[in-house]
């Protein structure tokens, strides 16, 4: 499954939800969803701990657009809109937690 | 209201840019309010503050990066911008992230300016 997570971290809890409740795989972060991706905010340790369970992608136009592409948590993988289309099209299925 | 009279109008942005309209929404009612002579303040809490980082690059999501307008509201003589402390904490944000020089306060006294308000409109 292709766990994809669009909203900031900090203001909504589709993050928590979809690390409570998802089953290890793939997830990607995209829109205010990559806020989750980076260093220093207080949800870093979600992430990290993720990690173990998740691969973690960041949509790295909407990285830059926010302006944190500098930032990105070790171990997090940023793909562009081809990166994006690959994934979705290696799994079987997609789930957006809105 | 009486001619030449002016209220103390404060914009409060709780949201981050991009991800839904409210960001650009606001900074364009703050230049239409600036521009009828009211006393305009600004304030930045929660995922607010991300609309203040510094170094913006729209050109891959194909949309327009509204961030120098930020630089821009002295010209139009709003020139108090506050943002919260708690919130740049949270987010790892240094006040050397931000676009523009802003006042930097914690909760307790943006709750004290929020009271002395005539009106306050949230994003």
């Amino acid at each position: 499954m292709l766990n994809i997570v669009n909203k900031s971290p900090l203001d909504r809890n589709a993050l928590d939800a979809c690390l409570r409740i998802a089953a290890p795989g793939a997830l990607l972060l995209i829109e205010d969803g990559v806020y989750a991706a980076i260093r220093g905010t207080a949800v870093e340790a979600r992430i990290t701990a993720a990690l173990a369970r998740f691969r973690v992608y960041a949509l790295l136009p909407d990285l830059e657009a926010r302006a944190v592409a500098d930032r990105v948590i070790d171990g997090v993988t940023t793909i562009g809109y081809d990166g994006f289309v690959d994934l979705v099209a290696e799994h079987d299925a997609c789930q957006s937690w809105l | 209201m009486p001619e030449g009279a002016s209220k103390k109008f404060m914009f409060v942005n709780r949201t981050a840019p991009y991800g839904t309209v409210y960001a650009l929404e606001s900074l364009e009612v703050v230049l239409i309010t600036a521009a009828f002579d009211q006393e305009v303040c600004l304030v930045f809490v929660d995922d607010g503050v991300w609309q203040l980082k510094k170094g913006q690059q729209t050109k891959g999501i194909e949309t327009k990066n509204f961030s120098p307008t930020y630089r821009a509201l002295e010209d139009y003589d709003v020139e108090k911008l506050y943002v919260e402390r708690e919130s740049l904490d949270a987010r790892g944000l240094a006040e050397d992230d931000l676009i523009v020089a802003v006042t930097v306060l914690p909760a307790a006294e943006l709750g004290k300016l929020m009271a002395e308000q005539d009106v306050v409109l949230s994003f």
